[in-house]
């Protein structure tokens, strides 16, 4: 069988700690506020991320209804509109996606997948959490601080970030986004080492790294590379925050403002959106990577069946992750760079194709010749590929340097983006809360509500997103608040529009639907048991539902298997948890490494 | 079986949509038709990839969907098709790249012959600049701009008597020749953007960029700026008109004979 053999230096793994020597607490506000127990702080990175999520739902509303029917909210004037735009953009990419994806789903579920007790610093994980309230509390506050928050576009490109033409620019709110951010990537850096080196320390006796369930490698190799691309948009903006304090010139070359002469001299615009988009195009796939691993495990556990190709899995995530690193001038195709790095960043740029596109025949060969239970996180990972493929697709447009040129900065680019990036991630987001919220509550969520909020959440943002492409293509701008009188744009787009608008509102509202689900379903879902999906990774196998700090009892587990030994020739339930003993299947790779 | 019929639905309708919908891209304008070449055989690559891939999906949700007694197939993987769909997809995005970089490098690399003109962008107008019959633009510097030089113009250069400046009004181009549009910002970053020319490209303060392009038919076209520049951002706008020759060349003596009347006034400067 196979029983790993321990090493010969028998040192003591962080995993096999007794339980007593975790510092357990001893008050409410030690178990429920400042906790150093990885599950509470994920409830409270997850609340927390939801909340700002809800925020930038309204703010959307606040767009569309402008788009939509443009002079029609008198208060939605030109400096409102740029402000909800921004402030929409950057809470959904950092404050919502990377906090739920990392802070929540990491907290939660690497310590239970790898057979841990909790990350391997507990207090240090705490702190992060605090750190990152902070920094969601600056952000809000430019909201009421004079002149608003910042209008620059979520990409605050300079000079115009820190000019008197934008809104915030000369008064509170950009100063307020950047210390924000900053904020931010400290509260980040710390949980992130935390997620890396749990993960390499502090795994479970048999749990090789290629034993681990996809959805640990999706957020451990988007912890590894958020530690090393956060840092480029930290230098971004404490020298941007410099050039708006203390009027230096790293971003600010000789210019006039509203007519008068600057004294500035020697800066680079450009030089900022390198280090933006250093840290803007890794970002996508730290989003991305989490959802692909998450996915991953929603598919498989839900069709019964092994996921296809692991190691190939495994290894296109690392590709993605490494060559996400050197594309990410594809956004600054038409910024007036040097014209030959087009070629280079086309072609990295389409080589990242191959192994996204390999985990998409990989999810859909597990689909194939499975049993197929269409539960509701199956549901949502079904909208999930379509809607990826569908962004993904799109991003073969705009990554192919020519063909990006007509499409760049038009309302293309918000339907591709939203699409791969906002859609498709929070599907899984979705998929992943009705597949753990019974571990998390030990109670299920409403089936009824749940199917309601995922074809109208599914097909209404298709609804909104696809035809939003043809605007673009049609040439239509973006960030305009009002698209006013232009000779090629016909009447029947403003129809297209206002469409658009209205399901947006009703997509909106359905999420409400979803928040209510919730909390209803904490007092009324029907009792979960431990393991109602009859899944194999640990997180199903402790002892406890919901487990306690801890995770497991007296003993740790000890894995035997890898993460994906469903219907099994042979076995006598259709899937094998990772700690049970006992029949071995031929897998690739899942007794070495 | 409604799942699967819902994403037969979705695969086909995307398809019908593109190809029914009245929204698609305006008439082409300039020399730029590979552009859009490019763009149709992206949509066909893409298009086929996506269809297959929701198709198989519908396929496999009804196939294979839970039943009484149907047990999952058990087969970690498959090293011959995985490598199989792996060289495909290689495949199918070399044809996209491929024809990607050769249209690139035409679209960067300006003929011989093309005239320079210069764009300015300025919060939130759009200005212009013509060489006179020295063909030749004189050199600029942010640190000029004054009330009597708007963009900054370097009054020293020789070049710069004939220049011919057009202040937040119409650009006027001959059909048929190329230009090389060299792009100067003085505040912020703007963007030159006609939706007709397919061509677009950020005006960047401190630095030049271009664009060049063959106007391929008469007609006046929306200037747009696609980069966000303030406030202001959507109300600046230009027009671009393309002529025939000889329509162009009254109209920039017309202009020629403003711009020298704006730009010297009496006694402020001698030959």
């Amino acid at each position: 069988m196979v029983d790993v053999p321990l090493g010969p230096a028998g040192a003591v793994a962080p995993s096999d700690l007794d339980d007593v020597e975790l510092y357990h607490p001893h008050s409410w506000v030690t178990k429920y506020v400042f906790s150093q127990d990885a599950k509470v702080i994920a409830i409270q990175y997850a609340f927390v991320a939801l909340s700002v999520g809800l925020i930038a739902l309204v703010l959307s509303w606040l767009m569309r209804l402008q788009l939509g029917f443009p002079g029609v909210f008198a208060f939605i004037d030109a400096s409102a509109y740029y402000q909800f735009i921004t402030m929409h953009g950057m809470m959904m990419v950092v404050y919502v996606l990377t906090a739920l994806f990392l802070g929540g789903f990491g907290n939660y579920l690497i310590p239970l997948m790898i057979g841990a007790r909790d990350m391997v610093f507990p207090y240090v994980n705490m702190l992060s959490f605090w750190v990152y309230f902070l920094a969601v509390l600056v952000l809000v506050a430019s909201f009421f601080a004079p002149g608003g928050p910042t209008g620059a576009g979520w990409t605050l490109y300079p000079p115009q970030a820190i000019l008197s033409g934008t809104p915030g620019g000369q008064d509170w709110g950009i100063i307020l986004m950047l210390s924000s951010l900053i904020i931010f990537i400290i509260g980040f850096t710390m949980g992130g080492l935390n997620y890396v080196v749990t993960v390499l320390q502090a795994r479970a006796r048999g749990m090789t790294l290629m034993r681990m369930p996809l959805t640990v490698w999706g957020i451990f190799t988007a912890s590894f590379m958020a530690l090393l691309a956060f840092p480029a948009l930290f230098v971004g903006a404490v020298m941007m925050l410099f050039d708006r304090i203390f009027g230096t010139s790293f971003f600010v070359p000789a210019i006039v403002e509203m007519g008068q002469p600057l004294d500035r001299n020697g800066g680079s615009p450009l030089l900022f959106q390198h280090l933006f988009w250093f840290f803007g195009h890794p970002e996508v796939y730290i989003v991305a990577l989490p959802a692909f691993g998450i996915v991953s495990d929603l598919i498989s556990t839900h069709a019964r069946r092994n996921i296809f190709g692991y190691r190939m899995m495994v290894w296109a995530l690392l590709a993605i992750g490494a060559l996400s690193f050197v594309v990410w001038a594809h956004h600054m195709y038409v910024s007036g760079m040097n014209p030959y790095f087009g070629f280079f960043f086309a072609t990295t740029t389409l080589i990242i194709a191959v192994p996204t596109a390999i985990k998409v025949y990989n999810w859909i060969l597990t689909l194939w010749r499975g049993n197929i239970h269409l539960t509701l996180p199956m549901l949502f990972a079904l909208a999930f590929i379509v809607t990826f493929v569908n962004g993904g697709l799109t991003g073969l447009f705009l990554g192919n340097v020519v063909v990006d040129v007509p499409l760049s900065d038009t309302m293309f680019v918000v339907a591709h983006f939203h699409m791969v990036m906002g859609v498709a991630p929070i599907l899984v987001i979705f998929g992943a809360i009705y597949h753990w919220y019974p571990k998390v509550t030990g109670r299920m969520l409403n089936e009824t509500l749940g199917r309601i909020h995922f074809w109208v959440t599914f097909l209404g943002a298709y609804a909104i997103f696809f035809p939003m492409h043809y605007l673009g293509l049609m040439g239509i701008p973006r960030r305009y608040h009002d698209i006013g009188d232009m000779a090629f744009v016909p009447p029947s787009a403003h129809t297209l529009n206002a469409f658009i608008t209205i399901v947006a509102l009703v997509v909106g509202a359905t999420q409400l639907l979803f928040v209510f689900n919730l909390f209803w379903s904490l007092r009324h879902g029907r009792l979960a048991g431990g393991n109602p999906w009859h899944a194999t990774t640990l997180e199903w196998q402790t002892p406890e539902t919901p487990p306690p700090h801890g995770n497991w009892g007296k003993t740790v587990p000890t894995v035997y298997r890898w993460a994906y030994d469903y219907s099994v020739p042979g076995a006598d339930q259709d899937f094998l948890p990772q700690n049970q003993p006992g029949i071995t299947s031929v897998v690739p790779g899942a007794s070495h490494g | 079986m409604a799942v699967a019929l819902v994403l037969v639905l979705i695969a086909v309708g995307s398809v019908l949509f593109h190809l029914v919908s009245p929204w698609w891209w305006t008439p082409i304008a300039s020399n730029w038709r590979y552009i859009d070449n490019t763009i149709i055989i992206t949509f066909w690559i893409t298009g086929a990839v996506f269809v297959a891939v929701v198709l198989f999906m519908a396929y496999c949700v009804y196939r294979f969907r839970h039943q009484a007694g149907r047990q999952a197939h058990y087969e970690p993987e498959n090293k011959r098709l995985e490598w199989w769909l792996t060289l495909v997809t290689a495949v199918g995005v070399a044809a996209m790249l491929a024809p990607g970089l050769f249209v690139w490098r035409q679209f960067i690399t300006v003929p011989e012959d093309a005239t320079d003109i210069e764009v300015v962008g300025q919060q939130w107008q759009w200005s212009f600049r013509l060489p006179g019959p020295d063909g030749k633009l004189a050199t600029s510097d942010a640190r000029l701009i004054s009330p009597d030089n708007p963009l900054g113009i370097n009054k020293d250069d020789p070049k710069s008597q004939d220049d011919v400046v057009i202040e937040g009004g119409e650009l006027h181009l001959p059909v048929g020749k190329p230009v090389k549009a060299l792009l100067r910002s003085v505040d912020v970053i703007h963007d030159f953007y006609v939706p007709e020319l397919r061509a677009k490209m950020d005006l960047v303060p401190g630095q030049v960029s271009y664009i060049w392009f063959t106007p391929t038919r008469t007609g006046s076209f929306d200037i747009l700026c696609a980069e966000l520049c303030g406030v202001g951002h959507p109300q600046m706008r230009g027009t671009l008109v393309i002529q025939e020759q000889s329509d162009y060349q009254a109209w920039l003596q017309h202009q020629a004979a403003r711009s020298f009347a704006r730009l010297s006034p009496a006694g402020s400067q001698s030959d």
